[in-house]
This record gives C-alpha cells, sequence and structure tokens, in this order.
C-alpha cells in the first residue's frame, strides 16, 4: 500500500497559524489527518496576579476576530466569582453587542474565509450574466425572498471588474488559488453569484460592524464591557443610537436573507452529493456505521449555551441557545452539561503533564519538543509524541465538537420551538435531508441559519433596550464591594462564541487573579490526539475525504475551513502540574 | 459619510489640533516640488499590478468626484500638510496601484487584519481589487500552504526592494524563535520576518504587538516578545501602534509613502507624527468637563450619565499620544471614550503593564512590568505624567491624590 503524506501550512483565511498533515492511501481517500497549532503567546500566565477587573480588556486580545467575546466571558468569569448579577439594561447591551458579532462573523466567515473553497473565481468569468441574473433569482426563490443581486447589467460590471483584474495576470490575494479544480462543482453563473456577493460582502460588514462599535466604542477590540455592567449609558439613552444600530441591522439583514441564505443554499445543492456521502465519514471508516457524509467528523456536539433572555442572573435564566450534549450524531437524545466533567489532555500537546486536569486546576508549561528536520525543505509532525500548541479537551472522557453546528443540533435535539423551527424551514426550503447536517456542508449550513436567527433576535433586543430606557430605566451598573468579594473567590463564564463552547475560568485571592484559564472553541475543534489516542473534531473530519489532486488539497482547506478556525484563542490553552511526562504508546494508526 | 468628512476636516485644521504643524512656507515649496516630480515619475512607471486607476474605479463605483475631493483634503489635513497639496494627494490616491503590499502575520490575533477590513477611505474592496497590489496576506488570500508559500516567494522576487511590508504581531524571540514558526519548513517567525523584510522598500509595523510587543510582551513575557523595530535593523521602519492600528492611519501612510517616496516624520518611537503627535487629551470630547472638574467617579453615576470626564475612572487620555479622539472608529461612529471608558493608552509602549487598568492611577494595583519589585502605579505613572511635560497641570494630579484618600476607603 503505497501512502502519500500531504502538509498545508500555512492554512490561510482563518485567524492564526495552522498546519494540516493528512496520509492518503493509494485512492487519495484520506486515512490519517492531524492538526497542529504553531503559535504560543501565553496570555493565561500574563494573567496571572493582575487585578480581576482588568482581566477582560486582556483577555479580549486571545482574538481579535472573534472580538468582545472574550472581553465578556473573562468579565463574567469574574462576575461569577463576585456573584454579581448585572441590571437589565446592561444585559441586553452585552447581548445586542455579541449578537452583532455573530451576524458580522459569520457573514465574513461565509464570504471571505471559506466561500473561495466552493466558488472558483476564474470560472465566473465565463458566465453569461443574463443566465446569472436567472440563476440568482431561483436561488432567492428557493430561500422565499428577492434576489440581492439579480440584474443582468450589475452582474456584467462586476464581472468585467474581476475579468481585469485577473486579465492582468497579477491576481493578488486571488493568486496561487486551487482555480480549475474538478472537486469546484458551481457553474460558471453560480461562480460569478459567488464572487459579486464575495464583493458585497466586504462593504456590508464594515457597517454590520459598527453596530458593535455603537454601544461597543469600536470594533475590533469593543470597550464597553465592566465588571458589574457596561458604560454606554448615553448610548442607550439616545435613542438616535438605537435607531441607527436597527438601520444598519436592517440593512444587513436584507443582505443575510437575500444574499447569504440562497448562497448557501446554491453551495449545498450544488456539493449535496458529498454532504450526503455516509461512505466518505469517520464514523464509516472507524465503526462502519456511516453516518452523515463528508466532513462529519465526530459527530458529538455540545453547546453550554447562551445569550441570557431574563435576568435571573448566571447559568438560571433563560437562554437563546440551550445548553447540552448530544452523542453519536442522535438528536432523539441530549443531555446536560456538567462543567465538572471538562478536563484537558496534553499527551500531545507541547506542554509538561500527565493527566487530563479540570480547568480550575492549570498552569502553563511549554514543553516544545520541535518537528521532525527533513532535507527535502519539509519539517513533518512528531505524532507519534506532541505535536501543537493546543491541548485535548475532553468532556466526560470523550471527544466533542462545538460551533454552530453544534448549537443548531443541541436546539433541536431540546425541541427548542425557535431553533427546530429556522432549522427545520431551511432543510424543507432546501429540500434537505437532516442527515446533511452532519458534513462539512451542513456546518456551513447551520452558521447561515444562525445568522438569519441572530438577526432577527437583533431586533427585539434593540427593541427591549429602547423601551427599558424610555421606560427610566437608566440603570447600567451593579455596585459591588470589591475588596470584600475578591478576597478568595472562583468563578466561571461559560457560554458561546460564534465558533463554539468557550469557557474562562478564573480563581482569585486577596484581589488578584491566582490562576487563569480559557478554554476555547478551537481548542476542542482543533486540538490533538488525546491520550487514549483518539482524534480530535478537525481530524476526525478530514478522515474518508477523497483528495481530486493531492497538490491541490481543495478538500482539506474547505473541511478546515468550515469550522470557522480561530487558532490563536486556542493555543494558550493550559494545565498540569510540573510533573515528568508519562510515557505513551500511541496507536497512530487507528484509522486504517 | 460627507459631514464626518467635514468635521475631521475641521477638526484637523482648527487651531487647537495644531502641533507644531508649520514649518514655514520655504519647507512647503520645496516638498510641493519633490512630491511633483515623484508623482511624476511614478506616473509614467508601471503600475505593480497593472490595474485601474483610483479615479475610474472611483466613477466604476458611482463616487462623485465631489466626495472624493473632501476625502483628499480630509486625508491632506490628517497628514498635516497645507490645503495647497490638496491636488498631489488625489494624485497619490490615484496612484496607489504603484504600491504593492505583503502583509506578514506573526503572534497576532488578527485584530489588525480585520481592523484593514473595516477601512472606510478608500474602502477595502477597492483596496483588494483595485487600489494596492496586495500579494499576501494570510487572512484573506486564497492559496494556501505550498501555493501560499509560493505566492509569498513570488510577491519577494517580483518586486524586490520595492514593495511595502506590513507586520501584525509581535516576533517571539525566546526559545530560539519556536514559539511561532510558519510554511512546511517550519521557519521562525523571526527567520520569516527577516527574510521577507530584507528586500522590502520600507517596512510598516501595524498595531500594538508589531510596533511595541503588545500583549504577548506584556509582564512575565512568558515567549519573550519584541516588536519589529527591536529586530529589523537597517530599514525605513514605521509604528502604527494602538490596538488595533486604526486604518486610517495605515492609509495614510501609504498615501504619504507614494506623495513623497519617503515615510512620514517619525516621532522618538517611529510614530507618523501626523496621527501621533498630540494627545487624545487634546481634542478630547470630554476636555471641557475635566476642565471643569467634573468627573465621572463610579461607573453608571450621574455623572457617567451626563457624559463628565473619565480620568478618575483610569482615562489615559492624558498620556497617550493618537488621534482616535477625532477620527474615531468604524466610520466615525463611535471610540471608547465615547462609549463611556477611558482610554487604556493603547498607542503608547508597555501600556499593558503600565496604563490599562480603569481606576486612578493613584490605587490601581497591577501588575509591575519585567516582573520587578511591584512598584505602586503612582510612581511611574506620576513620573510619565510629569516626563512627557503635558498640561494638565496641578489640576488632575490633585485629583488624582484626592481620589487616593477618598478612595481609601470603601469602594
Amino acid at each position: 500500500m503505497s501512502k502519500k503524506h500531504i502538509v498545508v501550512d500555512p492554512i490561510t483565511r482563518i485567524e492564526g497559524h495552522l498546519r494540516i498533515e493528512a496520509v492518503i492511501d493509494e485512492n487519495n481517500t484520506i486515512v490519517d489527518a492531524y492538526s497542529a497549532s504553531t503559535m504560543f503567546r501565553g496570555i493565561e500566565t500574563i494573567l496571572q496576579g493582575r487585578d480581576p477587573r482588568d482581566c477582560g480588556l486582556l483577555a479580549m486580545r486571545i482574538c481579535g476576530v472573534c472580538t468582545g467575546t472574550h472581553y465578556q466571558r473573562s468579565i463574567e468569569a469574574v462576575e461569577d466569582a463576585f456573584d454579581i448579577t448585572i441590571p437589565k439594561n446592561a444585559r441586553i447591551v452585552r447581548n445586542l453587542i455579541q449578537g452583532s458579532l455573530y451576524v458580522h462573523d459569520h457573514l465574513v466567515h461565509f464570504y471571505h474565509l471559506h466561500a473561495l473553497d466552493f466558488v472558483d473565481v476564474v470560472s465566473a468569468l465565463s458566465a453569461d450574466p443574463a443566465k446569472t441574473a436567472a440563476e440568482a433569482r431561483k436561488w432567492a426563490g428557493v430561500a422565499g425572498v428577492n434576489p440581492y443581486t439579480d440584474g443582468q447589467g450589475e452582474f456584467k460590471e462586476i464581472q468585467d471588474r474581476v475579468a481585469k483584474f485577473v486579465k492582468q495576470g497579477r491576481l493578488g490575494i486571488f493568486g496561487n488559488g486551487y482555480w480549475g479544480n474538478k472537486h469546484y462543482k458551481l457553474t460558471p453563473e453560480q461562480n460569478l453569484i459567488g464572487v459579486a456577493h464575495y464583493l458585497k460582502a466586504l462593504d456590508i460588514q464594515r457597517d454590520l460592524a459598527k453596530m458593535q462599535a455603537i454601544f461597543g466604542g469600536k470594533n475590533p477590540h469593543p470597550q464597553s464591557i465592566v465588571v458589574g455592567g457596561v458604560t454606554c449609558v448615553q448610548d442607550i439613552e439616545n435613542p438616535a443610537r438605537i435607531a441607527l444600530f436597527k438601520q444598519l441591522l436592517s440593512d444587513g439583514t436584507r443582505f443575510v436573507k437575500e444574499a447569504y441564505l440562497p448562497d448557501v443554499y446554491m453551495a449545498g445543492t450544488m456539493y449535496a452529493d458529498e454532504a450526503t456521502d455516509s461512505k466518505a465519514t469517520f464514523s464509516e471508516l472507524m465503526e462502519g456505521k456511516g453516518v452523515g457524509g463528508t466532513g462529519g467528523g465526530l459527530l458529538n456536539y455540545m453547546s453550554y449555551g447562551d445569550f441570557r433572555l431574563d435576568d435571573t442572573g448566571f447559568y438560571k435564566s433563560a437562554l437563546l441557545f440551550p445548553s447540552g450534549i448530544v452523542y453519536g450524531g442522535d438528536i432523539s437524545k441530549v443531555q446536560d452539561v456538567d462543567p465538572q466533567k471538562i478536563a484537558e489532555d496534553v499527551t500531545h500537546a507541547w506542554y509538561e503533564g500527565s493527566k487530563p486536569l479540570h480547568p480550575y486546576d492549570g498552569q502553563t508549561i511549554p514543553k516544545y519538543t520541535g518537528l521532525d528536520k527533513r532535507s527535502d525543505g519539509i519539517a513533518y509532525l512528531k505524532t507519534n509524541e506532541k505535536y501543537s500548541w493546543i491541548k485535548s479537551p475532553i468532556y466526560n472522557d470523550t471527544r466533542v465538537e462545538v460551533g454552530p453546528l453544534a448549537r443548531m443540533i443541541v436546539g433541536v435535539a431540546r425541541k427548542d420551538e425557535r431553533i427546530t423551527k429556522y432549522v427545520m424551514n431551511f432543510l424543507k426550503r432546501g429540500n434537505l435531508p437532516v442527515s446533511v447536517l452532519f458534513s462539512t456542508v451542513g456546518r456551513t449550513a447551520a452558521r447561515a441559519v444562525e445568522t438569519e436567527l441572530m438577526a432577527d433576535m437583533l431586533v427585539e433586543w434593540a427593541d427591549e433596550l429602547a423601551a427599558n430606557a424610555a421606560a427610566g430605566d437608566l440603570r447600567t451598573w451593579t455596585e459591588f464591594d470589591f475588596d470584600k468579594v475578591s478576597v478568595k473567590t472562583k468563578g466561571m463564564g461559560l457560554a458561546e462564541a460564534p465558533r463554539g463552547a468557550l469557557g474562562h475560568w478564573v480563581k482569585i485571592a486577596d484581589g488578584k487573579v491566582a490562576n487563569y484559564q480559557a478554554v476555547v472553541p478551537s481548542t476542542w475543534n482543533a486540538g490533538p490526539r488525546d491520550y487514549k489516542g483518539r482524534m480530535g473534531a478537525y481530524e476526525a473530519s478530514l478522515i474518508g475525504t477523497k483528495v481530486a489532486d493531492p497538490q491541490q488539497p481543495l478538500e482539506i482547506i474547505r473541511t478546515i475551513h468550515s469550522f470557522d478556525p480561530c487558532i490563536a484563542c486556542a493555543v494558550h490553552v493550559l494545565d498540569t502540574k510540573g510533573k515528568e511526562l508519562g510515557v505513551y504508546k500511541i496507536d497512530t494508526q487507528c484509522s486504517v | 459619510m460627507p459631514d464626518r468628512i467635514e468635521g475631521v476636516k475641521k477638526l484637523f485644521t482648527s487651531r487647537s489640533a495644531r502641533v507644531e504643524t508649520n514649518k514655514g512656507e520655504s519647507y512647503y515649496n520645496d516638498l510641493f516640488e519633490r512630491c511633483q516630480t515623484r508623482l511624476r515619475e511614478l506616473r509614467v512607471s508601471q503600475p505593480a499590478n497593472d490595474r485601474l486607476d483610483f479615479s475610474e474605479v472611483l466613477s466604476n463605483n458611482g463616487v462623485d468626484r465631489r466626495d472624493f475631493m473632501k476625502w483628499v483634503s480630509a486625508t491632506t489635513a490628517m497628514l498635516m500638510l497645507p490645503p495647497m497639496f490638496s491636488p498631489l494627494v488625489a494624485e497619490a490616491a490615484e496612484l496607489m496601484n504603484r504600491a504593492p503590499v505583503i502583509w506578514l502575520e506573526l503572534q497576532d490575533c488578527a485584530g489588525n487584519s480585520e481592523a484593514l477590513l473595516r477601512s472606510d477611505g478608500p474602502k477595502i474592496d477597492e483596496i483588494v481589487l483595485d487600489i494596492i497590489s496586495l500579494e499576501f496576506h494570510e487572512t484573506l488570500q486564497a492559496a494556501a500552504g505550498f501555493q501560499a508559500e509560493k505566492q509569498l516567494e513570488d510577491a519577494i522576487k517580483t518586486f524586490k526592494g520595492k514593495y511595502l511590508l506590513f507586520v501584525e504581531g509581535s516576533v517571539p524571540m525566546g526559545m530560539n524563535g519556536q514559539y511561532g514558526t510558519i510554511g512546511a519548513g517550519a521557519e521562525t517567525f523571526y527567520d520569516h520576518l527577516m527574510r521577507v523584510s530584507k528586500d522590502a522598500a520600507a517596512v510598516v509595523a501595524v498595531g500594538a504587538c508589531a510596533t511595541f510587543g503588545g500583549i504577548p510582551a506584556a509582564a512575565p513575557n512568558p515567549t519573550q516578545a519584541v516588536g519589529v523595530m527591536d529586530v529589523v535593523k537597517g530599514k525605513p521602519l514605521i509604528n502604527i501602534p494602538a490596538c488595533p492600528a486604526n486604518p486610517a492611519n495605515m492609509v495614510g501612510v501609504v498615501i504619504h509613502y507614494i506623495l513623497t517616496g519617503q515615510l512620514p516624520e517619525l516621532d522618538s518611537l517611529l510614530r507618523p507624527k501626523f496621527a501621533f503627535g498630540y494627545r487624545i487629551h487634546d481634542n478630547c470630547e470630554r476636555r471641557a468637563h475635566f476642565d471643569a472638574g467634573e468627573y465621572v467617579e463610579e461607573w453608571g453615576d450621574e455623572g457617567a450619565k451626563n457624559n463628565f470626564c473619565l480620568y478618575k475612572m483610569g482615562c489615559k487620555g492624558p498620556m497617550t499620544f493618537n488621534n482616535c479622539s477625532i477620527i474615531r472608529y468604524n466610520e466615525a461612529v463611535n471610540w471608547p471614550i465615547g462609549v463611556g471608558r477611558g482610554c487604556i493608552g493603547c498607542s503608547e509602549p508597555d501600556f499593558w503593564d503600565k496604563y490599562a487598568y480603569e481606576r486612578p492611577m493613584a490605587n490601581a494595583k497591577i501588575k509591575a512590568p519585567a516582573g520587578g519589585v511591584e512598584k505602586s502605579v503612582d510612581e511611574f505613572g506620576l513620573g510619565l505624567l510629569t516626563a512627557a511635560g503635558i498640561g494638565i497641570g496641578i489640576h488632575a494630579i490633585a485629583s488624582a491624590i484626592g481620589g487616593k484618600k477618598e478612595d481609601g476607603g470603601a469602594e
């Protein structure tokens, strides 16, 4: 059996630095895969010893893409430790800041970080603009809306603009893409729609980011959240600010409904054969079960739940996204998440440690063992040993996937009315089976469904805020006695980021941070093998995928991008006490 | 956003905003001639990407000449050039396609890339497709892996000595640089930066991390992270700090480079004076409350509801050199002080260890830099106040000390 080893580094169009190594068999099917992050900063170490009230600003810099998410989680961990319930205005403002991020971030992800895995820019040049307009109407029809861009003239103009760009020979950021690869499945007309919306979305996202800036001060890296509440009093009490928010939202929502969703229907339908190919899955190759489609992976989905809908305080209030865990893609059952069962393992991560530990008990002790240097200029990961700066989170001794797909699946399994309605509506309109969700395409579709849901929720919340302020409630902060509450305590901020379950854990002693841990979505998904040799979500999702051309691993980046990797976030996650590393014999051939 | 453009122009040309900008007639006449010559030379040279002229782009996008000229006059003012330079700035904008750009990401969070995406003058789709020739940018480019590495190689060769190198993120120097590697060969960030900067025309460090080390370099600096200027030597180098850097300042630097063939005038920290020549405090919208002694004393109090000065809540506007009180963020929709939160000093070196906290300097128990004996922030905080020689005077210091006494009891 001859096998080939593919190295993809850098994985571009993501946040951070990621490397994927994959092994393909003689049929070009991926039989083994390794996910590694190649950058470390040590932010938890930096947080130790600081004033807990300052953690939010620092922790936010974990990521500039899902910006504001770590900020909020960090502040909430401290509020949980201090047992503070924030005022209604603060809760709604935080939902608005976070909800704006979801809409913005998902849109940017789909068009600018993911679409080029489905859309062949060069092919768009041979499209017929008249047919393109008809095609756009068709997919908008599937979504039940008018198309965002439907004029033949408009498509012609965009095509000319791109044609000029391409013919000059230097493609800039579009240079050296996998154009012409036979695993691109859209027609030239469909590709032109994709390119047109890619460009339009660059414009739309600037406006969507302003929504976060209205209540956050700026984007990226907003600044209005403090322990106990928020600071943006004048933006809450001024109806013009809320009106501007709603105006920007309304324009953005139109794009989401009239471009984003139709485009996902289009891609979903054209790539449906892959999404339903149960032979090309991790579960088929590992267990002979064949659940879901290409890129499905682990099939265990976890959501912490997020977006508080009332003011009863942490872990008591009703949530927009319910928490829960679904195993094996079986949506007929759902279990509660128990934060005690979260642990992190470092057997294959560049840290010292000997057993999985709960985040409250962690430390960061880098133990870098490098890569194997080869003479041909390629350094391979030492996959039998340690090979990533990302740790391997484990829930109840199982590997799980997190993210929009997990949120939607847990929502449906919880029989949440709102989520079920949006998900089922999407599947029905697209004439897609439920099983299509357990795939690369499904992951991308779930994100689009969530974007629409969130855009609709934001209108309600903006109105709720306006009504509350109009009724004379301008409370934005809950007072607390720092010297008293910060003597010895601990807390956690457990909720969702756009990319999935995000937890910050803080221990506080004598008014200072005694220990700090963040276990982030991309850690759950991008982590390397664990102490039992089990794969993480990225690795598992690649197994079974057929690569059309090993020189152009389009299928690998498509599946990895479907997770919306955010790697800088993932690499400062730590645990373990400084003991000698145990020697483990890892079976790396588990997939063949 | 013509209203906003007018506002920016007014602010930049107002008397209070003028920080030693007037260098005299002969200086400007000289510069004007040099710029003219430079632009003439550029015009006959081949565009880097052979793409459209900016003017054509503008007309394609339905932006009329008048709006463009308003943007030009605001940008001219932002660059601290007299109005007579406006036609040259317009021409420079039209010739921006002569500047190929390579953008590297090291120990970063992609915040500056995201900020670039929010650019409004010119807009990002224009930048990417029509204006500059963005040859390599990990977060945006289509190619991955081997093809991405080749794209970079190719750009370095084709534009040898001509490209502007933008760098986002700090450089980890600990453990022989192995806290960050990139590419199939696992090249360290340090080697990567040195290789790509070698043939750059100039290096532009964007954001707090690339300039002064930023958050990875905050105490105790686990990876021994440093800024670009600490390792790249013998190259024209400019710092555009802040977290994230304001895209208006990124565009301003490129325009200035096109216009003059040189980097703009820099301060001792290599920051362009046009953007970092004055303090947040100088043009703060809450300044009148500072002068009147009206402060927010606690989050959500009456002072907060009345938009009083945030100095006692830890605002570092008086110590921070940046133009965000004028150009703000996200097309001037807001900025941190607008949202009722003090400035955290993010365009200053070591701000995580000196400034980034929400209490008055007097009682901020923050970690001292370099992991040494913990000093009260008062010591270096007030020291800096004096050292900077800033004119907030006794009033502010008295307030800070007053705050310490008042806050000595219960919070």
